[in-house]
């Protein structure tokens, strides 16, 4: 059987459903056997190289960048799976969505009490090399088709390997109670 | 003909780091800048929020080392709880969260010298990139993977021990924590399931020391010339000098070694800090107010740590940071790339510190909360793997949040990375008149020493992808290279 490809990224996640990737501990090793990684923040891979048979997404979208990415993404791979609350509700980063953007700029920059007193320019970050924030933060299945939704803040690695390893091998997912917990 | 140079990860695409360097009509380099391009906005998203809820929302800053925030948010919140400024909580809740910390520190360690670190060791920094990754790793030398997957999942079993899970936890909690361990659970990490028990941690952490000392001194001009400055340092420190990664004092020395910020107590930082805005990164850049903007930046981490603290109080770290100070006569060490040294060491110290804490019968106690009288504001500052984390916050009478500031390890860094991409540049760019793979992985080593992800700030484990271009004075585009 040939290896199945598999591309990642994280958006406006905090990389921790990343890490809990890594929490399959011993089964990475497993895991290497199995498939092939293309773009990915574990390797050296910067744009897709080839068409990807699944494409791994944490975190939702909070700038332009992110929805270029997340483009491509679905462009590029068959099968699409968002892992972990940020990329399937938005999740923490979307607590934002409640509030004008300038407020949160002002706060960061102009108001807090260790940049107040010292920004008499009244900067706010704005050059042409850093991304456009958007108005709010966007769960991925408002900008692109999702095909599978993996919640949890992280996702548990157990639900992570027996997810990765039905969409590898074919095989029926189960999903009980257990390895399925919110919080 | 001047030029810009523009380095940037894939991960422009992705929202990331990226770099930018001006070269003059000489080819020297002019001006170099980091950027970081995300955004969040916490600081405003958290007011109006109740203030025990800080430490499991903050945390979603970071997956890579949750457990800083965590903590440094559960210290911020004791004080306003009235538990005291570091020295309030009961023995069990202390040890505790000592446990937690030191279990993350030894995972987020683990994590950057194996899966980062050690393929650029492995292979060299300017071997092919596919095969300058953790797999390249588990392909080459089965049995090095194997034992960084197990190191780092047992730091992540110290973890989810006592904070009930591995990533984004809950333990602490205002006045101390929700649980102590059982003693199933100690002397599961204690002396349980083979190989993972302290003991084990402890000697593999030897090896990968010896494995980091062997390569020095077969490449001492490279470890010592590559990216090295001087600066001043800032950590917390015990009392009384002694490395202490989960609380203590502010203390920073100068590039000599001389006091610049004389061991203060954190619920001051507003009097000795401020951060600067730049219009061109999202991050600020923090200071010694004392110094002001242009010299009042420091390095933070385990580099800076080394150079702070007095001593390391367990035995076998201890030797290694007499080694390690020999090396400089005891003066502050500014070489970059002894960062992976310093590091390794921490995880040595992490280790012995572990066991230490499991073999102490207070770490199954049950008195575990301390209630006192509710203050307004409160600071809490830890050393996470990264270096100095600081969270700040304000409530009102309702106990809603009114106020959050934080200043994260990698903000800290901020102008020490600009400065190393400076160096580098200088080094390899001047006068070149195309840029070359191994150039371009200069950059990123000289990053990535001093924090492999950008953590809290950007990007996660790995390398960073790269893409340079070349454009002549006119803007036009005249060479551009991926990897």
């Amino acid at each position: 059987m040939a290896k199945k490809i598999i591309a990642t990224t994280s958006l406006a996640g905090c990389f921790g459903c990343h890490m809990s990737i890594l929490d399959i501990d011993e089964r990475i090793l497993d895991l290497i056997e199995l498939v092939e990684f293309n773009k990915s923040p574990i390797d050296d891979i910067k744009t897709f190289t080839k068409e990807c048979d699944i494409g791994i997404i944490e975190g939702g979208c909070c700038n332009d960048e992110n929805v270029h990415t997340l483009l491509e993404f679905r462009k590029h791979c068959k099968t699409l799976v968002v892992i972990g609350e940020c990329a399937m509700m938005g999740g923490l980063p979307s607590m934002r969505n409640t509030i004008p953007l300038k407020e949160c700029l002002d706060e960061a920059y102009l108001n807090g009490p260790t940049v107040a007193d010292c920004n008499p320019q009244k900067i706010i970050p704005n050059d042409p090399d850093i991304p456009k924030i958007l108005n709010r933060v966007y769960p991925c299945h408002e900008i692109v088709k999702i095909d599978v939704f993996l919640p949890g803040c992280p996702p548990r690695a157990d639900l992570i390997w027996d997810a990765l390893v039905a969409l590898v091998t074919g095989a029926e997912l189960k999903l009980p109670y257990t390895t399925f917990k919110f919080d | 003909m001047s030029k810009k140079i523009v380095i940037e990860p894939v991960t422009r695409v992705e929202g990331h780091g990226k770099v930018t360097i001006h070269l003059d009509d000489q080819g020297n380099v002019a001006q170099s800048r980091l950027h970081i391009v995300e955004f969040r906005g916490f600081e405003r998203f958290v007011q109006g929020r109740p203030y025990w809820e800080a430490p499991v929302l903050v945390e979603r800053l970071c997956g890579i080392c949750p457990v800083s925030h965590h903590l440094a948010a559960a210290k911020a919140v004791d004080v306003i709880a009235g538990a005291g400024t570091g020295d309030g909580l009961t023995p069990t809740a202390e040890k505790i969260r000592r446990l937690m910390h030191y279990g993350q520190m030894f995972q987020s360690h683990t994590l950057h010298f194996f899966h980062l670190a050690s393929p650029d060791l492995l292979f060299g920094y300017d071997a092919p990139p596919e095969q300058r990754n953790v797999i390249g790793v588990a392909l080459a030398n089965r049995e090095l993977a194997t034992q960084a997957v197990l190191m780092r999942k047992y730091g992540q079993e110290v973890i989810a021990a006592t904070a009930g899970k591995k990533i984004h936890g809950t333990g602490a909690i205002p006045g101390g924590v929700n649980k102590s361990l059982t003693i199933e659970e100690r002397d599961t990490l204690l002396k349980g399931r083979a190989p993972l028990n302290a003991d084990k941690m402890i000697a593999w952490s030897q090896g990968a020391l010896a494995f980091f000392k062997d390569y020095y001194k077969k490449n001492k001009a490279f470890i010592d010339g590559f990216s090295q400055f001087p600066s001043n340092h800032l950590s917390l420190v015990r009392k009384d000098g002694a490395l202490d990664l989960y609380h203590g004092v502010l203390r920073a020395v100068d590039a000599a070694g001389k006091k610049i910020l004389n061991d203060v107590d954190y619920q001051d930082y507003l009097s000795h800090l401020r951060e600067e805005v730049r219009s061109w990164s999202y991050m600020k850049f923090p200071f010694l107010k004392i110094l002001g903007k242009e010299k009042g930046w420091y390095r933070v981490g385990p580099l800076a740590r080394l150079n702070t603290a007095d001593f390391i109080p367990t035995p076998l770290a201890q030797k290694e940071f007499e080694a390690f100070k020999a090396v400089t006569g005891g003066k502050p060490n500014n070489m970059c790339m002894h960062t992976h040294w310093a590091r390794l060491i921490e995880v040595l110290h992490s280790a012995e510190v572990i066991r230490d804490l499991l073999l102490d019968s207070d770490i199954t106690g049950t008195d575990l909360v301390t209630k006192g009288k509710w203050q307004p504001v409160g600071v809490g500052v830890i050393e996470a793997p990264r270096g100095t984390l600081m969270h700040h916050y304000r409530v009102n009478e309702d106990d809603l949040i009114t106020m959050a500031n934080l200043i994260v390890s990698t903000t800290h860094n901020n102008e020490p990375m600009n400065r190393a991409v400076n160096c580098v540049a200088k080094a390899m760019m001047t006068g070149q008149k195309e840029i070359t793979e191994p150039m371009m992985n200069a950059v990123e080593v000289a990053i990535r020493a001093y924090d492999p992800c950008l953590s809290c700030a950007t990007h996660a484990y790995g390398q960073m992808p790269l893409e340079v271009s070349l454009y002549d004075a006119t803007g036009k585009l005249i060479s551009q290279r991926r990897k």
